[in-house]
């Protein structure tokens, strides 16, 4: 227990009007992998006045360090990826139709008929379907591929957009009683995390933060921000599937849920990327249980996250990652609840208190 | 004794100590246990041990001497197995594959948890034909519900099958790699005179993605590397096309899906062998990897190749090598290291 943490309660930390306004803007920014720049410019000013160093570095990551006083202070990175998945314009077909591609991992079943905003004015635009009246039944048993759709800004919306040109959903951030829809919340939700554990970063650490670029398209922003910050600890807070819905059969057990809304934040022990240091795991776990935080861990599946480049970053970082369970993951609208994303940053906050560089010592044979 | 035991000579302490690797369990990730049991056997035989980061146990013999060089020896020693995604209301627990786990090798099979549980592997219903996948497999541990069922999500087995010697060949659930553990032991244990800083690396996370090699040739940054781990063979009836058998010697691999050898270190290795009388046999592989990539990739680069143990039925619970591949790796791996490494794209002999 370290001496630390009466002077930081952070696990008594609440989510309020600013952790939601901020999470608001951030969630209806454009950040689609290779061209974060609007959610760059609101981490950076929320950043700067709170942080001893600030550094864009070549990739576009933001490098925020927060510097402790304790003596024997553990080098912590979390990482927090800024972009999100989306489209790329990639055929200017004239009169406001617009080709396009897919950036990160978006199943193509759910383009059809969605709202879209292009590119840093966020042009309203729509991925247009035929419309019912005019397709065969037959038509309407087959899913459209992505070479099929059409960005349309309109007739007359020639030239407001150019090729490459990123795009993405246009859904609105809302709250909805105890929960959260808004797109982007994989990982809007990690960067406002990261934010608000800069603020009340602990002294018994030095709180190296990376938001990082490019996640969504194979965890590259954060392998150079790792070589950079060259860490003890690597800790990525993210946002994961919950795939909770009751099953049909009432016969049949959901064991495939991942991760459930209501039951905490999601601890990692293995993804698709990353097997997590059990030490790191063990401290999450105590931590939360000392604390009386409710947590869940994610059930062990693909899928990855920033750890999985920090953890192989030079000679080797013990390396966990630490998610808010989410509804509808990259598609035009996830739903989140407000308790689960507090419940993280309680979790993470407490636990940065607590932590102590002998937790890493006993890695002898 | 059977007609084919008879004919040659085995060390039986080489026998104990494969059989003593081979029955340790130790997935991708939980490596504690077989960690323990190598530093057991090298720890009065290095100049210096430790464990990285990431949990690869680094053991360095010799310092390096004029003409000497920093090499980097990889034998991983995570083995493949299952982690729990699930229990269910009646105590059956769902799973997912740490390394690749083929459904085929797994119904019927056993398990044995790091917690010391232990289960079999089931199967759903399946249309008659249908092959299983792995989500249609549960363990069964016994339990008699769910509050019963001795482990939880997260929880970590290995296959559990005893060491058989059925003479010339060896058969046990993970002889990849800990087949290459032994060897690298064992000419840890012979290399009495080396101009070389060599570096033996147990390595952790090969079979997720040469994880642990990764991180161990950054902290090693050899001059050259060599991975020691299995490789198929196209010997058995009606299996793949490779020319690789057992019985032929050990494998100086040419290339595999994850990284071309370095002409040169393939020249050095074969003619080597060819100076040593130690028989040996050129693998191309067409699908699979090694801690040769991880090696060959760190920092600005690195030669590297892969001494590679000739192994039937890999990653099953019943994986067959040779006795006398085995001897012979080791003959070759010590040669190698005891005198001065020559890399040169033209050999006189090798081929």
């Amino acid at each position: 227990m370290s001496p630390n943490q009466k002077r930081t309660p952070n696990s008594r930390q609440r989510i309020g009007k600013r952790q939601t306004d901020l999470l608001a803007s951030l969630c209806n920014a454009l950040s689609v992998s290779g061209d974060e720049q609007e959610v760059r410019e609101i981490v950076l000013r929320e950043v700067k006045p709170i942080c001893q160093s600030v550094k864009v570095d070549a990739l576009g990551n933001v490098l925020a360090t927060r510097i402790g006083s304790g003596a024997d202070r553990v080098r912590v990175m979390i990482a927090a990826h800024m972009d999100e998945v989306g489209f790329m314009l990639t055929q200017d077909e004239g009169d406001g139709l617009y080709g396009f591609s897919i950036v990160g991992g978006i199943d193509e079943r759910q383009l059809v008929g969605k709202p879209v905003i292009v590119g840093r004015e966020h042009i309203p635009g729509v991925i247009g379907a035929k419309a019912i009246h005019l397709t065969t039944p037959d038509e309407r048993k087959t899913a459209l591929k992505v070479e099929q759709l059409r960005i349309d800004l309109g007739p007359g919306g020639a030239g407001l957009a150019n090729v490459g040109d990123r795009a993405g959903f246009a859904t609105r951030y809302t709250e909805i009683g105890p929960s959260i829809r808004a797109k982007a919340l994989d990982n809007r939700l990690g960067v406002v995390n990261l934010i608000e554990l800069l603020r009340s970063a602990p002294e018994n650490i030095d709180l190296l933060a990376a938001f990082t670029v490019q996640e969504e398209v194979g965890l590259r922003g954060a392998r150079t921000a790792a070589y950079h910050f060259n860490p003890q600890i690597g800790i990525a807070v993210d946002s994961t599937p919950a795939n909770d819905l009751p099953a049909y059969d009432e016969d049949d057990e959901n064991t495939r849920y991942n991760t459930r809304l209501d039951h905490g934040p999601a601890i990692y022990l293995m993804d698709g990327a990353t097997i997590a240091d059990r030490r790191l795991a063990e401290w999450l776990m105590t931590s939360a249980e000392a604390e009386g935080i409710p947590y869940q861990i994610r059930q062990p599946n693909p899928g990855g996250t920033d750890a999985g480049a920090i953890h192989k970053t030079r000679a080797g970082v013990p390396s966990i990652s630490v998610s808010v369970p989410q509804r509808y993951c990259h598609t035009a609208a996830g739903l989140i609840r407000k308790s689960d994303w507090e419940n993280t940053l309680r979790l993470l906050g407490a636990a940065l208190s607590r932590l102590d560089s002998k937790i890493l010592t006993p890695l002898e044979a | 004794m059977t007609k084919t035991q008879s004919k040659i000579t085995r060390d039986s302490a080489l026998l104990a100590l494969i059989q003593k690797l081979t029955e340790t369990p130790g997935p991708s990730g939980q490596e504690s246990l077989i960690r323990a049991a190598v530093l057991e056997e090298i720890k009065d035989h290095a100049d210096e041990i430790r464990t990285d980061a990431l949990g690869s146990l680094i053991a360095r013999v010799g310092s390096k001497q004029d003409g000497g060089m920093r090499v980097m020896i990889s034998a991983h020693i995570d083995e493949i197995g299952l982690m729990v995604t699930h229990v269910d209301a009646n105590g059956f627990a769902r799973f997912i594959a740490i390394g690749g786990v083929s459904p085929l090798t797994c119904i019927g099979g056993r398990v044995l948890f790091m917690n010391g549980a232990r289960g079999v592997i089931g199967c759903e219903r399946l249309e008659p034909n249908a092959m299983p996948t792995l989500d249609k497999l549960f363990i069964d541990t016994g339990a008699l519900s769910k509050a019963d069922c001795p482990v939880s999500v997260g929880d970590v087995c290995g296959f559990e099958r005893p060491f058989l010697d059925l003479g010339a060949h060896l058969v046990a659930k993970s002889m990849d790699d800990r087949v290459a553990a032994a060897i690298a032991i064992q000419a840890l244990r012979a290399l009495k005179k080396t101009p070389h800083e060599v570096y033996f690396v147990f390595s952790v996370q090969e079979e997720v993605g040469l994880r642990g090699a990764t991180t161990a040739a950054y902290g090693v940054n050899p001059d050259i590397g060599l991975a020691v781990d299995v490789t198929r063979t196209g010997d058995t009836p009606r299996g793949i096309k490779m020319e690789v058998a057992l019985d032929k010697g050990p494998a100086i691999k040419v290339r595999d899906s994850s990284f071309i050898a370095d002409p040169r270190v393939v020249n050095w290795m074969a003619s080597s062998a060819e100076a040593a009388g130690i028989p040996y046999q050129l693998e191309v592989l067409e699908a699979g990897g090694t801690d040769g990539r991880a090696i060959q990739l760190a920092h600005a680069g690195v030669p590297a190749g892969c001494l590679s143990i000739p192994c039937r039925y890999i990653h099953s619970p019943s994986e067959m090598v040779s006795y006398t591949d085995v001897e012979n790796a080791v003959r070759l791996l010590v040669r190698l290291l005891s005198e001065e490494i020559r890399l040169e794209y033209s050999p006189e002999s090798a081929f």
